[in-house]
């Protein structure tokens, strides 16, 4: 059917303050079904609270936000358990939904801790942990996946392994996918969309669109031209000290 | 030996410790053992009101204790005090206000001692079905909200992005937690509420590796800690609230030893 049906959720001109202090404003864009936009930008650029606003969890925003689908698996970037509670990794897995056990198995085995099932969540190490966190979030087969910065804290090896394990579940199970990632070489190959923030949208477009862009090599410096020819580009702002936008 | 008014006081024992067992793991859970004090100092007030206008004890508790709890609610929105500030003012003015209360009431008879420490001769049939329905209630509205309430007890962003409305859940919680208050007040008394609350769910923690468990021994030890404190009241001519929560004491005891002897049995 239409292009209508396939998007998942809409952030049309979105924005959100707190204590009188924009975290991010402006943000405009789209999730569809078997599509990864990624959020790239430095720190406090509000890739976290753009997140946040496409899942509904700040209810105050500015501008709208259109969500199409209730099947939300979300792997938050910090989180903090409170270990008065009894958690097993099995208990955590059926937190939102009731999951069969194969289902819960099957993702345990794909993010390779399938061996913690029963261990005790306060025993994990980080690593381990962010696995759980990304196995619980799959294994809902979820419409929408938004995954804040998935793989911190996992060795370099399983880094990779995780990156293509998103891609193949992006494919195999249509499912629309928000990441926010550090690695911009994950984020140029595996990528349909990039949007880079800084408080703002600063640019975005396929990952070619953004690696041409100006900004973004402003933002990313080195990091950027080490993984892309430098292009020829023309700004059309800086930012000053104070983060805002001066037009050339 | 076993005398109607003990036996009466057995079976509305027993229904307040299948009650308290869950609901005092969410408790524990959700750090809520000081707002459950203020919600059972304000129960005095409810049970003067209920004197002076003659309603039923259980039912003038329950609206007293949730009204405490929406201007608790409200306070927090409008102030800049800390939650424990703020519980403690409401708990000790509501303690306050209630005891002022007690003192114009000259022409009624009133054994305060039953109402802070829980009497077991009071207990009547129609206390036991005020228990037994309204613990069923509490117990079924539990079960309904326990995903999103158990969901958001471990991570609020979570439950709230997966879509599971966990404000709803911690809003019925809230009035949950009143009507446990209300209906427990007669076997255990307003002053040691939230001790049968708290204490079988920090029992069973110890001894837990699952929330399922934990409520489960919360339950045991809850049954456990009315049936041992009964019958001691009985023999021992003592309160039947400090006696039920003196068990509980023992029982958490003996579940520290239990740690200690696994610890040893791992090294």
């Amino acid at each position: 059917m239409s292009l209508e049906n396939s998007t998942l959720v809409k952030l049309n001109n979105a924005g959100f303050k707190q204590n009188n202090k924009w975290l991010v404003e402006g943000v405009s864009l789209t999730v569809e079904k078997g599509k990864i936009v990624t959020l790239i930008g430095p720190n406090g650029s509000g890739k976290s609270t753009t997140a946040k606003i496409a899942l509904g969890i700040y209810k105050n925003i500015e501008g709208s936000v259109e969500k199409y689908t209730n099947k939300v698996g979300y792997v938050p970037q910090k989180i903090s358990i409170d270990w008065t509670l009894p958690l097993r990794v099995y208990d955590f897995m059926l937190l939102t939904e009731d999951i069969k056990d194969e289902a819960i198995d099957e993702a345990l085995t794909l993010t390779g801790v399938m061996h913690l099932k029963n261990k005790n969540l306060g025993n994990l190490s980080g690593g381990e942990f962010q696995r759980v966190l990304i196995a619980r979030a799959i294994s809902k087969k979820p419409e929408l996946l938004v995954l804040d910065e998935p793989v911190q804290g996992v060795d370099y090896t399983g880094e990779i392994a995780l990156y293509e394990l998103i891609k193949k579940i992006s494919d195999t199970l249509n499912c629309g996918i928000l990441l926010i990632s550090h690695d911009l070489h994950t984020v140029m190959t595996a990528t349909d969309h990039v949007v880079c923030l800084n408080g703002h949208v600063c640019c975005s477009g396929t990952p070619m669109d953004v690696a041409r862009n100006n900004e973004y090599k402003t933002l990313f410096g080195e990091q950027a031209s080490q993984i892309l020819t430098v292009y020829e580009h023309k700004h059309d702002h800086v930012h000053s000290d104070e983060g805002q936008i001066k037009k050339n | 030996m076993l005398d109607d008014f003990f036996v009466r006081a057995l079976i509305a024992g027993i229904g307040v410790a299948l009650v308290t067992g869950p609901l005092g793991c969410f408790v524990v859970w959700r750090r809520l053992s000081y707002f459950g004090d203020t919600l059972s100092h304000s129960a005095l007030l409810g049970v003067t009101i209920a004197y002076s206008f003659e309603l039923n004890i259980a039912l003038s508790v329950f609206i007293i204790s949730s009204v405490i709890a929406l201007i608790l609610i409200q306070l927090q929105k409008k102030t800049n005090l800390p939650g424990d500030a703020l519980l403690g003012l409401l708990a000790h003015s509501s303690l306050a206000v209630g005891l002022v209360v007690i003192g114009f009431l000259t022409f009624i008879r009133f054994d305060i001692m039953g109402l802070l420490f829980g009497d077991i001769l009071a207990v009547t049939t129609n206390d036991i079905f005020v228990i037994w329905t309204g613990g069923a209630v509490i117990l079924i509205v539990l079960k309904l909200i326990w995903k999103p309430l158990f969901a958001s007890t471990v991570n609020y962003e979570l439950a709230e992005a997966e879509g599971l409305n966990p404000d709803r859940a911690k809003a019925i919680f809230t009035i949950l937690m009143a009507a446990v208050i209300a209906i427990s007040i007669k076997m255990v008394g307003l002053l040691l509420i939230t001790g049968m609350l708290i204490i079988p769910a920090a029992m069973a923690r110890n001894i837990s590796d699952s929330p399922q468990k934990m409520v489960l021994f919360s339950v045991i030890g809850g049954l456990l800690s009315v049936l041992l404190g009964l019958f001691s009241s009985l023999e021992f001519n003592t309160s039947s609230g400090p006696s039920i929560i003196m068990a509980a004491l023992v029982l958490f005891i003996l579940s520290l030893l239990n740690i200690k002897q696994s610890i040893k049995l791992k090294n």
